[in-house]
């Protein structure tokens, strides 16, 4: 039994009865992935969107990128593609006047690019706790698959 | 320009740290000034440091901040980030509004707080641009601010998205502002674009 927390731009699996968690998601998405027959799961928390011309060659930071190692590992690991769920959290818009700017709205472009790569590699979205302009902490239990939702200010949820 | 930010000389780091003096400088004399106290100023600490390392300085993820939030625009543009630790924040907001937060009460701002933050901010970061215009002859004019009180993990990731294009190091320089009883820690990050921060070591000789 152990907590794995999960940096930023980079990915941890756990088995049953871990719990992987990451922590103060701001304009950052966490998905998750978790097979609820085997009971594992992953976590990879991403910061941009998208892996295609940039000159930095860390996979785990980017979401299509991301997601797509997220899935290999996990079968990997020893998960059933068919059986895997997706859940994601976080995106939001930290300061919500500062918009005029494209960069500032990163936040929506990363919840954007995970949506189409999870459709894209079809993986059902059974959970969606996006947007907003407030930070996130997130909890996989990997016994049950629900992720918890820690926030300042706009309470708790399990989704 | 750099490819990495780790790639850095010290030479540049040093330039850095007199901007971010002079910066600190003015913006301390500033502060000294609204809230009619002396202040003094310790050394700005300036280093390239990694993503993780940077969210430890700051006393981990989910720490509760205040974040101010000012954009750049002319011959730089980009923006400045200054986090405040919310109880060095209501420290300044009661100073400043000469008003005492009853003992033992959650730490909270009201909307004269915020008010209070803005214009402090707006203050602090007018003076710390005036220093980089006099060192580069660069004409910036700053946003009105934005406020966020989140977890710094949540209020830092602007910084991040900006840097994690071409690494995972950010630029960081943190000031001590301080009375003899009293010890406010503000941090301040100065995040040009990528044009604006080839225009910037231009402009100081790297």
């Amino acid at each position: 039994m152990a907590t794995l927390i999960v940096k930023i731009a980079d990915l941890q699996i756990g088995r049953e009865m871990d719990t992987v968690t990451t922590l103060g998601l701001g304009s950052c998405v966490g998905i998750t992935l978790h097979d609820p027959i085997r009971k594992i799961g992953g976590l990879v928390h991403i910061m941009l969107p998208e892996y295609a011309g940039q000159t930095d060659h860390n996979r785990f930071k980017f979401a299509d990128s991301g997601i797509a190692e997220l899935l290999e590992r996990m079968i990997r690991a020893g998960a059933s593609r068919h059986s895997l769920v997706a859940k994601l959290a976080g995106g939001a818009h930290m300061f919500s006047g500062a918009g005029t700017q494209n960069f500032l709205k990163i936040g929506e472009r990363n919840v954007m690019v995970s949506l189409n790569t999870l459709h894209a590699l079809k993986l059902p979205i059974v959970g969606n706790d996006t947007g907003g302009s407030h930070g996130r902490t997130i909890e996989l239990y990997n016994n049950t698959g629900k992720l918890k939702i820690r926030t300042v200010g706009f309470g708790e949820k399990i989704i | 320009m750099p490819h990495e930010l780790k790639d850095i000389g010290e030479q540049s780091i040093d330039t850095f740290r007199e901007l971010g003096n002079i910066g600190a400088g003015n913006a301390a004399t500033s502060l000294a000034t609204i809230l009619n106290m002396q202040i003094s100023m310790s050394v700005p600490e300036v280093a390239v440091v990694p993503f993780d390392h940077i969210i430890n300085i700051l006393h981990g993820p989910e720490n509760l901040v205040v974040g101010l939030l000012v954009n750049m625009s002319g011959d730089l543009n980009g923006f400045i980030l200054m986090i405040l630790e919310l109880k060095d924040a209501c420290e300044m907001t009661s100073i400043a509004l000469q008003r005492e937060k009853p003992q033992g009460q959650e730490l909270t701002l009201d909307e004269l707080d915020v008010s209070a933050l803005t214009e402090i901010s707006n203050i602090l970061v007018g003076s710390y641009l005036s220093a980089i215009s006099a060192m580069t002859g660069l004409v910036v004019s700053p946003s009105v601010p934005q406020m966020a009180v989140d977890m710094v993990g949540a209020i830092i990731s602007i910084v991040l998205v900006e840097y994690g294009k071409i690494g995972d190091s950010v630029l960081f320089l943190k000031t001590k502002f301080s009375d003899v009883n009293k010890s406010m820690n503000g941090h301040f990050f100065l995040i040009p674009d990528f044009e604006s921060y080839k225009i910037l070591m231009k402009s100081l000789g790297l």
